[in-house]
């Protein structure tokens, strides 16, 4: 996702003398061609999110479509006042990328997990946020933003993610991508968890289990409607991301849900409790102790199905022994 | 613009200070005293240094000037009035249930302002990034951008005092309003800045030092700038809170309480009396 983000915007940069490329002294072998072809839409801003945000909305302000890049949490959280008051409130154009959503750093340690990105971005007002599932998604999502007129936050995985789209994809800013079709449950994943979504929804075909399958790129502003006919033509929905299950996709499904009127649906978020990881490890390790791989989404699924069916309650499955 | 006409300066720094005790004693808020010290620099900077045009606040080529300390904001409102951006009537309605002139700086329907403000150390890193701006895209607008002196213990400040100098932006010019007094204690008390000029010149500024109540000196400073070719400039400029109104001069109290009543009349008594 970070190859193909960069080597759209490098193509999308030298069409527009507009778009600037702020990092914060990270992007070793990423930015380089950019960084030497196109000198004068580049920055290093050293080790300072806050300044590298506040440069950013200055030269958003002053006509820019201004990029800030840094990994995990360094983008989002370090700066979030910056993002809040210097981006959001005065609508600048500015797109805060982050590399390494979820457990992409995983064995980097606690620090470097960004689990409540989506959560906290969510709640800034004006703020688009963005987490493709795929390099093709993360090409279309690159465009998207930067056609976009205002601010957005744009949360990638690292280089190196398999293909998952293998067709061309209608990529629309606020617009699910439905990839699966079944009458049994709906998965809807964000981010780069999508080829574990997709994987599982294969498991559970297996199983009897017929899941209609939603790529949610966009969570803010959210697909309500692809949410309530999920609801209404499958009876249950589950919400995958590699993302803390407070305040992302798994919440802002919920809440479009609990406010629906007579919509009965069987709901469960699957994602990470909230708290810091006990373990460190590479992705798949730390998704497979929460599990977030194909084969424990595609678990939870089942028997949150099964429990829920038999005991004619809805919402009380088994949460994996987790709190 | 405005600057080419032979503004008087120390009659607009008087206005200044009068909508400034009238703004805050009407509206029972705060911060009058940051507001005072800062008058004559504003008066300096609008009446001099700054090409803009109220008709056009837009106008790409315009110099800008970002008050980072947003608790002043009656003294930025008062100038941005004094200067034709919009009637002084409006002044009347600061800190107003559905006023757009709040307590800390707002840009929403404020024509002139350029960014909101009010969590300190926002604005030099947007000012930095306006001045980077201007530089790459080769206009001659210059960004200034006030200070305060407690806001110097915002990390964010040293952030973009270290990048500012090491990309040669001599369009940037920070004005530090020196008060010594900052929010719970004397600045040297709370968090010793000194030496501060010394810190400034470490990390590459072009810096004068002068007494920011001196008119013609600040005036000459603010339409000398850049001091130095390929520098950012900064001017640290010595006020005293409160200026102008001998019971709130360098007294803690005024940088909270409101000028009410009795008070209000005997500030404005003695603004009207001043020279």
């Amino acid at each position: 996702m970070r190859t193909a983000f960069i080597s759209e915007l490098f193509e999308l940069a030298k069409q527009d003398e507009r778009i600037v490329l702020i990092v914060g002294d990270l992007g070793f072998g990423v930015v380089t061609p950019f960084m030497e072809q196109l000198p004068r839409q580049f920055l290093n801003a050293g080790v300072a999110e806050q300044n590298m945000t506040g440069i950013a909305a200055g030269m958003a302000l002053s006509g820019k479509i201004a990029l800030t890049y840094s990994i995990a949490n360094f983008p989002t959280l370090r700066c979030l006042e910056q993002v809040r008051n210097d981006v959001c409130y005065h609508n600048a154009n500015v797109k805060v990328v982050s590399v390494g959503g979820g457990f992409t750093y995983g064995a980097m340690g606690a620090t470097h997990h960004a689990m409540e990105d989506l959560a906290v971005m969510r709640a800034l007002p004006g703020l688009v946020v963005v987490a493709p599932g795929d390099p093709v998604e993360a090409r279309a999502a690159t465009r998207a933003v930067i056609a976009y007129s205002g601010p957005c936050y744009l949360r990638l995985g690292k280089a190196g993610e398999p293909v998952v789209h293998q067709s061309p994809i209608d990529f629309e800013l606020g617009k699910a991508i439905r990839m699966h079709e079944g009458k049994d449950a709906t998965l809807i994943s964000t981010g780069g968890i999508l080829q574990n979504a997709v994987k599982a929804a294969e498991q559970l075909a297996k199983q009897g289990i017929e899941s209609r399958l939603l790529c949610m790129h966009t969570v803010k502003p959210l697909d309500t409607e692809a949410v309530l006919s999920a609801a209404r033509e499958t009876g249950a929905i589950f919400t995958i991301e590699e993302h803390s299950v407070i305040g992302g996709l798994g919440s802002a499904v919920a809440e479009v849900l609990a406010e629906a009127d007579g919509t009965k649906v069987q709901f469960k978020r699957i994602g990470v409790p909230s708290g810091f990881s006990p373990h460190i490890g590479s992705q798949e390790y730390l998704q497979e102790c929460h599990g977030l791989t194909a084969e424990g989404i595609a678990k939870t699924v089942a028997q949150t199905l099964r429990t829920v069916t038999s005991a004619s309650m809805i919402g009380a499955g088994p949460l994996h022994g987790r709190d | 613009m405005t600057n080419e006409k032979q503004i008087d300066l120390s009659a607009l720094a008087k206005r200044i200070r009068q909508h400034c005790v009238r703004m805050t004693g009407k509206a029972n808020a705060s911060h009058i005293g940051g507001s005072l010290s800062a008058a004559d620099l504003l008066a300096c900077v609008y009446g001099r240094a700054l090409r803009y045009d109220p008709q056009r606040p837009d106008w790409p080529d315009r110099d800008r000037f970002i008050m980072s300390k947003g608790h002043a904001c009656s003294a930025l409102y008062a100038v941005l009035a004094e200067s034709g951006y919009f009637p002084a009537e409006r002044l009347e309605s600061f800190y107003q249930n559905g006023s757009p002139l709040a307590g800390h700086v707002m840009h929403k329907n404020v024509p002139g302002v350029e960014l909101s403000t009010g969590s300190l150390g926002h604005g030099l890193p947007v000012a930095t990034g306006m001045a980077l701006a201007s530089k790459r895209d080769g206009r001659s607008s210059r960004i200034f951008c006030m200070i305060s002196d407690g806001e110097c213990d915002e990390g964010s400040v040293w952030e973009a005092a270290l990048f500012a100098p090491h990309h040669k932006l001599d369009n940037l010019i920070v004005i530090l309003d020196y008060n010594k007094i900052q929010s719970l204690g004397a600045v040297k008390e709370v968090i010793d800045l000194e030496p501060l000029t010394d810190k400034w010149r470490a990390f590459g500024w072009a810096v004068r030092e002068l007494n920011g109540h001196d008119l013609p000196a600040i005036e000459e400073a603010v339409t000398q700038v850049p001091f130095e070719v390929s520098r950012p400039s900064c001017i640290v400029a010595h006020t005293v809170k409160g200026k102008g109104v001998s019971f709130m001069e360098n007294k803690l109290l005024w940088h909270y309480r409101a000028p009410l009543g009795e008070d209000m009349n005997k500030a404005l008594a003695e603004l009207e009396q001043a020279k």
